[in-house]
């Protein structure tokens, strides 16, 4: 017999900066993707041992077995908080958040803001899926009008649960900031503008630019009650209206850095 | 030794530190002492008063009811502790803010008018500086030179102009009631 | 040595800052804003972190993220400030990391107001987050003393990976007194090994307080007890006046307890054989010397600016060895010598009834003083 002759071509592996950990979260979630962006981003400017990552309450509250990079697990909320502590005693390390719609636009809405206000130099991935994913599929901020939720079980009604905030455009106006971009992970052309703009949020952090943040249209397959490819057309038609993607303030200091 | 000193009048009159110029020299010579303010809203232009204990062991509370000393710089400063001074107490009253006597007779009521004395001797913001060379003549607690070098030490570079009419006006204030 | 006339809350700012401090978050709150104000000024100037949070919420978050590092954090408020930090308390706590907090207490409930007060016992001592936890409590009562204790509470903090609370009140906050200050000390170069820096060369560190796992949530609580119950083996703190021949005892902690010393000299004067003990550790608290107090004695007197918080932790282990009397005064009311005397007076004299608890006497004593009526119980 003769031996087969073959040669062997990486042409996908899970980037170093990812555990060998299957994640926690349910299938079709858009999660994992963003998981997988921020862990080529860390692999591709090297900075794996330097790069601090904190954690929301939220689905990804075990954020923390999934990155193969020092963390710590913030209350509710507070993340942004936390990272300030973390990167004012720390200053030349990389520190970013990750955080969902509940903790970030709700009960963190002061942190964040008043992070985003001190111009703090750290990097802010912000997921939102217009609903509290990990209690069950609540009314979030970001629930869209009409939007059936276990907490709005008849659709949000405006009258008397309001509008949804759009956050990037929100944080945006803030004088403090640097970058804030709004991407979504709903199709594969979307998912690669997502990696730039969180490679670009994380070379702003390296430069000393200071406030990036990454707002991810998302989407929650299991609450959404909808299959995954159903839950990425939802995304497209009912949220796309509302969180319009696009480049909400990028500081002249960033444009003039070439990244 | 345990001397218990209450300074009061309006906010600007120069209350607190009045009463930390007493608790410099004190620490100065080796004695114990409290400084503690009344604080709060009456700091912003109504009655400020401060309270200066003064001792040769520990100091228990830093605050009292009833006073071995009060420097009274305006009307409700007169009012509120007037009847509160020890009796053998000391209380000297500025007659420039204070448009009646004192009634006690059982302690020792030293009455000047403060404002016109500090305005004499250089300016009028010294006010605070007569009343407590008035005091140290009534309550000698240190002796008057005492308080002027310790004046000196701890004013800082940027306040030593004030210093020639501070001194002025301690000396003006202890003489008149010497 | 040189004292300075220092302000109590300048005094454990600047004496926080000798003893390496490196960061410092915290929000305006009367009356301890003259510490926040400052570390504005002293620590940018040191080139060490300040950051003027948007709440006590935002900066007890700081101090946590900060505490992950290793970094020497503290920071410091008032009572309604500390309630709203009790969350991140807890999850300092349970991250097991060293973190310096002091509470210059002023009176409550409520927005309550800006005068001293004592009523945060409760929850610095036996509660305050969620949770079993127990922090380390010291109550100073004199401007040297708080300048002493917030020197060490770093070190405290880090050998025990606990929080170290410094709890004064509004008076000690505004109060001067000559003091000496401690040398500076060199900020420390290394990190510890739980300390999250960046996993360079090894496994990433995580500091958390989840354990979804209730069985080693249970290991965590089991760890956190046996770390306290070394503390309280090793940290008890206390100081005595006058108690050598004494026939009673005052007990009170900080500010009360200073003006009971006066009370106290005034009872001695009077032939009263009194004496003075005051705890300086609330938590861990001296229980053993609580109970041998009061087997030697034939009264105590407990004096609080509270209704009577600390009065609870005496009774538990003085009690049934010696009667108990009380007296407080809550809402940022400070008590007087002159009131406290008169309760010696009546500790002396009076036979204690066994049967009715001593605050129950005490509110009905002090409220007819006051001239109040309320609803019998």
């Amino acid at each position: 017999m003769t031996e087969l002759q073959y040669k062997e071509t990486v042409v996908f592996e899970r980037p170093t900066a990812l555990t060998p950990t299957q994640t926690t979260y349910c299938p079709g979630c858009t999660h994992g993707v963003a998981h997988r962006l921020i862990a080529e981003v860390i692999d591709e400017m090297g900075i794996r041992d330097d790069t601090i990552g904190v954690a929301p309450v939220g689905c990804a509250v075990f954020a923390y077995r999934f990155f193969d990079v020092d963390f710590v697990e913030a209350a509710h909320g507070r993340a942004p908080a936390m990272a300030t502590g973390i990167k004012r005693s720390l200053p030349d390390r990389f520190v970013f958040t990750y955080q969902g719609d509940g903790d970030l636009v709700s009960i963190g809405m002061a942190e964040i803001t008043h992070a985003a206000a001190r111009g703090e130099n750290i990097t802010v991935i912000f997921i939102n899926n217009a609903n509290y994913g990990m209690t069950g599929g609540q009314m979030a901020p970001t629930t869209l009008p009409g939007q059936k939720t276990t907490s709005s079980p008849t659709g949000r009604d405006v009258e008397l649960a309001g509008y949804p905030i759009q956050m990037a455009e929100l944080i945006a106006s803030i004088q403090g900031t640097s970058y804030v971009v709004r991407r979504s992970l709903h199709d594969a052309r979307n998912i690669r503008q997502a990696k730039k703009a969180i490679r670009t949020a994380f070379e702003v952090q390296k430069r000393g630019l200071g406030f990036a943040m990454v707002e991810l249209l998302s989407t929650c397959p299991t609450n959404w009650h909808l299959t995954p490819p159903d839950a990425m057309n939802w995304l497209k038609e009912n949220m796309l209206p509302v969180y319009p993607l696009g480049d909400y303030k990028i500081h002249d200091a960033v444009k003039s850095a070439g990244i | 030794m345990q001397n218990e000193i209450i300074v009061s009048g309006f906010g600007g009159q120069g209350v607190l530190f009045g009463g930390q110029l007493l608790a410099y020299t004190a620490m100065d010579h080796g004695l114990h002492v409290t400084w503690i303010p009344s604080y709060g809203p009456e700091m912003r232009g109504g009655t400020a008063n401060c309270t200066v204990i003064i001792a040769d062991e520990e100091i228990g509370s830093p605050l009292v009811r009833r006073p071995g000393a009060v420097i009274a710089m305006n009307k409700p400063s007169l009012d509120k502790y007037e009847q509160l001074v020890k009796p053998g107490g000391v209380l000297i009253v500025n007659t420039s803010m204070v448009d009646r006597s004192a009634e006690r007779e059982d302690i020792n009521v030293v009455s000047l008018p403060a404002n016109d004395i500090a305005e004499q001797v250089g300016s009028s913001k010294s006010l605070n500086m007569v009343m407590v060379g008035a005091l140290l003549s009534a309550l000698p607690v240190f002796p008057l030179e005492a308080i002027i070098e310790s004046m000196d030490i701890h004013t800082p570079e940027r306040n030593k102009r004030f210093l020639p009419d501070n001194v002025k006006a301690l000396r003006a204030g202890f003489n008149h009631s010497a | 040595m040189t004292k300075e006339l220092i302000k109590g809350n300048i005094a454990f700012a600047e004496a926080a800052i000798r003893a390496g401090l490196q960061a410092y978050f915290g929000y305006p709150i009367t009356p301890q804003t003259e510490a926040l104000e400052w570390m504005s000024g002293r620590m940018p100037e040191l080139g060490r972190a300040f950051v003027q949070a948007e709440s006590e919420l935002g900066a007890i978050n700081m101090v946590y993220g900060s505490a992950c590092t290793g970094a020497r954090t503290m920071t410091s408020s008032s009572s309604p400030g500390i309630s709203l930090m009790q969350e991140g308390l807890s999850y300092i706590a349970t991250s097991e990391v060293p973190v310096v907090v002091v509470n210059v207490m002023r009176g409550g409930p409520g927005l309550g107001n800006i005068a001293p007060a004592q009523s945060d016992y409760n929850q610095a001592v036996h509660g305050g987050g969620h949770g079993d936890y127990s922090p380390i409590v010291l109550a100073p009562a004199n401007i040297q003393e708080l300048i002493d204790i917030t020197y060490e509470s770093f070190d405290l903090a880090e050998k025990y990976r606990c929080i170290v609370m410094i709890a004064i009140d509004g008076s000690m906050g505004q109060m001067m007194e000559p003091a000496e200050l401690p040398p500076f000390r060199e900020i420390k170069k290394e990190h510890p090994a739980w300390a999250i820096v960046g996993a360079k060369g090894r496994k990433p560190n995580l500091i958390c307080s989840l354990n979804i796992d209730e069985v080693e949530h249970e290991k965590v609580n089991l760890r956190l007890l046996a770390r306290w119950n070394q503390i309280r083996k090793n940290e008890v703190r206390f100081k005595e006046y006058y108690l050598d021949d004494a026939d009673f005892a005052v007990v009170g902690f900080g500010t009360a307890g200073r003006i009971a010393l006066s009370a106290v000299r005034a009872a001695r004067e009077k032939g009263i054989k009194v004496g003075l003990f005051r705890p300086v550790t609330l938590a861990p608290f001296p229980e053993k010397q609580i109970e041998a107090l009061a087997a030697r004695m034939k009264g105590l007197l407990v004096v609080e600016m509270n209704t009577g918080q600390m009065l609870d932790d005496v009774m538990r282990f003085g009690k049934d060895l010696s009667p108990v009397r009380f007296y407080g005064r809550p809402g940022g009311v400070i008590p007087l010598p002159e009131e406290i005397l008169r309760e010696i007076e009546a500790l002396a004299t009076e036979t204690i009834p066994a049967d009715i608890h001593p605050r129950d006497l005490w509110f009905d004593r002090l409220t007819a003083e006051l001239g109040l009526t309320y609803e019998a119980a």
